[in-house]
């Protein structure tokens, strides 16, 4: 049992928190939040030149050749310097579509511009009514010769408006809430009938809803197998959640050395605040509710390739239950510790506190995974 | 022992929620259900209706423009103006520096100001928290020193609520530094419309700017507009934690958005129905259903002990540390009942007006929004640690 980076992973980590030290003070993302699209595209270009978004595609794709551990890794420095460009959005939701169901000729022609930086993903799966379940699908897609036909709405699309390629999940066949019956297809951003509605979210990132009135999409634009497209939408959802869980893990342990450092200088009644029994104990619940969700992402992470589908389903599930759980409490209580200076918008505590309440909400809040838990 | 409100209480529940109903603007209304932004004005109107009423203080001495309410009476026109959605009165001016101006303040003060406070012709900010002090409140530096007929004050007030709107505010400053901190501490009424007052708005984490710093450099107080004898200051500011704390559990307010909650609940999708179908959802609104059922009473208990003479025990700081907790449960549940349409952030969605398609469902924007500004429910006031101190100090000996 190993639970160590290798020598490349070590590297890659450094490499990731080398960036956030030079590029990402909070000053920095305020200026990339405030921005146009939202994020910068020279941090992009950078980000594909150190091999970041092709880290878990294979060499033959333009990639490095790793894996979930990469992306977790990525995904904790990301969550630690809370960066705003679309990498969760475009390669771990889009890139991993594309690489676990695609035919490839499909692979081959979009990959390698995932992994240079060319091309932007976005999935779109939610909608007005299905709440978290992903196979809960209204927007339909009707064979037309050689063609499909898309009309339906899908909301909250993470990163939707600056996609290039938007990879669409619509019902084929079946009842709403069947999960037989779903397809899914790359739509181009540009095509015709596709309406874009752009919209910051809550943690300063963007999201967009997008409409779809009768658009053309080829037949070789199909992801995967036609009607049998869920079982590809799961494995990407686990593989999003694990990705998810490790950027927590990052801005957990954050959160928790901001709120230590500021209960050490902070004093009131002639003493530094973390004098106060009641907050060093408090403190050291976070601790712990950091080390416990670690240990779950970890797990969550190391399981995504699993034989056994019940103890690789439970690893995630367990991992969003609980990072929903204690990012909540370490969430409110690093503002709480932190007094009225955590409720500003000046301060940096702040702003991991709404990305935090942002990713208990992506792929089902703790409490949803909590109740399909016992199932799986 | 008696549960039931009297005949007479009864009545008067009955003619508060008529008035209510008859005389709260339409929009002010909407933009309170909807969570949407309040402003100066919509304050100003409702308090000018009330005061219209009569009915605008009813727990100062009718002789000021009180009314002959029980405690129990000013608790039912308190819940009814939250349940149906009235804006809770901010309250520097009826409820804090009115009070301590009518009981400690001049004769010319009292004939001064009070009128002004009714009319809402000053509308009061206060100026306690200090960034250096927080907390330990009595170690606020802000000084005045008294030169002549007046002070020339120096220093920095900060989360002052809306000191943007204000005309005056009620000042804790250091009169003597050579006193203990408490000992030391002046109550001055300033005029926040001259030179040396600067208002900068603090942004929060909500996207809102209701809290202010304000800076005070020379800034000039008549010795007239000090309450009450020099360096008593902190008496006064203690007299206002023990005085009329109705209403501090906010329990009216909280019934409201858990209503609010319910309805929502019944209109999201959640699988085959709705969210308010699903089991475990419908345990976390019981949980704190049931919560705010038993902070209820803990209340009423409060209150006709307290109209029967009895001395005050911890229930204030009780019911500030658990109306806090619900207050930020229902915030949270709210923002939790909308799934994905939680996430987008369009601050002109919450103003009353906003004419385009909402995202989502309508009532979705500003759910993150107030489960974020909630946080500041167990910090301000006093912050619920402090509170827990106080107790077990004062109630516990410990």
């Amino acid at each position: 049992m190993d639970f160590s980076l290798n020598e490349e992973q070590q590297l890659l980590k450094d490499s990731v928190d080398r960036f956030i030290r030079e590029n990402y003070d909070l000053a920095d993302r305020r200026k990339l939040v405030a921005s146009a699209d939202g994020f910068s595209r020279d941090h992009w270009r950078v980000m594909a030149e150190l091999g970041w978004l092709g880290a878990a595609l294979p060499e033959d794709y333009g990639g490095i050749g790793g894996g979930p551990v990469e992306t977790m890794v990525i995904m904790e420095g990301f969550g630690r310097g809370l960066v705003v460009e679309p990498y969760f959005a475009s390669v771990v939701l889009g890139g991993n579509l594309i690489l676990m169901g695609a035919v490839d000729g499909l692979k081959s022609a979009l990959l390698p511009k995932l992994a240079d930086g060319s091309l932007q993903l976005a999935f779109a799966f939610a909608e007005r009514q299905s709440r978290y379940d992903l196979f809960d699908v209204e927007t339909g897609a009707a064979k037309t010769g050689g063609a499909y036909r898309l009309n339906g709405q899908k909301g909250v699309v993470l990163d939707g408006a600056t996609a290039d390629t938007i990879i669409v999940s619509a019902r084929t066949a079946g009842g709403r809430r069947d999960k037989a019956g779903l397809t899914l297809f790359a739509v181009d951003g540009a095509a015709k009938g596709v309406s874009r509605r752009r919209y910051r979210t809550i943690d300063g990132l963007r999201a967009a809803e997008i409409t779809f009135e009768n658009v053309e999409v080829p037949a070789d634009a199909v992801i995967g197998a036609v009607d049998g497209a869920m079982p590809l939408i799961d494995d990407v959802a686990r593989r999003a959640i694990a990705a998810l869980s490790a950027e927590a893990v990052g801005i957990m342990d954050r959160m928790q050395s901001l709120t230590n450092e500021y209960l050490k200088t902070r004093q009131q009644f002639g003493r530094p605040l973390g004098k106060f029994q009641a907050l060093q104990h408090r403190m050291v619940d976070i601790l712990i509710a950091c080390e416990e969700s670690r240990s779950a992402a970890l797990v969550a992470t190391l399981r995504l390739d699993d034989g056994n589908a019940s103890q690789r389903d439970k690893a995630v599930a367990a991992a969003k239950v609980k990072i929903g759980q204690s990012g909540r409490f370490i969430g409110q209580s690093a503002i709480q510790l932190h007094g009225g200076m955590g409720m500003t918008d000046e301060m940096h505590i702040s702003h991991y506190f709404k990305r935090l309440s942002m990713i208990d909400t992506l792929f089902g809040d703790h409490a949803y995974h909590l109740k399909r838990y016992p199932a799986l | 022992m008696d549960l039931r409100f009297s005949e007479e209480d009864r009545a008067f529940q009955e003619k508060a929620r008529a008035f209510i109903e008859e005389n709260l603007p339409a929009d002010i209304r909407a933009k309170v259900r909807g969570g949407l932004r309040l402003y100066k004005d919509d304050y100003v109107r409702w308090h000018r209706i009330l005061a219209k009423q009569g009915w605008l203080v009813p727990e100062w001495p009718v002789v000021h423009g009180g009314t002959d309410w029980t405690p129990v009476q000013r608790y039912i026109f308190l819940e009814e103006q939250a349940r149906a959605y009235a804006p809770r009165l901010v309250a520097f001016g009826i409820k804090m520096v009115g009070p301590v101006i009518y009981t400690f303040g001049s004769q010319r003060q009292k004939d001064h100001y009070l009128p002004r406070i009714l009319s809402a012709e000053d509308f009061w900010c206060q100026g306690y928290s200090e960034p250096g002090s927080g907390s330990d409140l009595a170690s606020l530096q802000t000084k005045a020193v008294h030169k002549g007929d007046h002070y020339i004050v120096n220093g920095t007030k900060t989360w002052t609520t809306m000191a943007q709107y204000a005309d005056k505010m009620f000042c804790l400053c250091r009169t003597n530094t050579d006193a203990k901190f408490q000992e030391g501490i002046s109550f001055l009424l300033i005029d926040m419309k001259q030179p040396g007052v600067e208002v900068k708005p603090i942004r929060t984490m909500d996207g809102s700017q209701e809290i202010n710093t304000v800076y005070l450099t020379d800034v000039r107080v008549p010795v007239e507009d000090r309450v009450g004898e020099e360096n008593e200051g902190w008496t006064y500011a203690k007299f206002l934690l023990s005085h009329e704390r109705s209403g501090i559990a906010r329990i009216g307010a909280s019934k409201a958005q858990l209503d609010k909650l319910r309805e929502i609940a019944r209109r999201e999708p959640c699988g085959d129905g709705c969210l308010l179908d699903d089991e475990d959802f419908r345990r976390e609104i019981a949980q704190v259903e049931i919560d705010l059922h038993t902070l209820e009473y803990t209340e009423l208990r409060a209150l006709t002990a307290a109209a029967k003479g009895e001395p005050p025990g911890p229930e204030a700081n009780v019911l500030k540390i658990r109306g806090t907790e619900v207050q930020q449960k229902i915030s949270e549940l709210l923002m939790r009942a909308m799934g994905y349409y939680a996430l987008p952030y369009l601050p002109e969605a919450m103003e009353y007006g906003y004419n385009e398609d909402p995202v989502g469902p309508e009532t979705a924007a500003p759910l993150a929004a107030y489960y974020f500004n909630m946080r500041k429910t167990s910090i301000y006031g006093g912050t619920n640690e402090i509170q827990r101190n106080i107790i077990a100090k004062m109630v516990l000996g410990l």
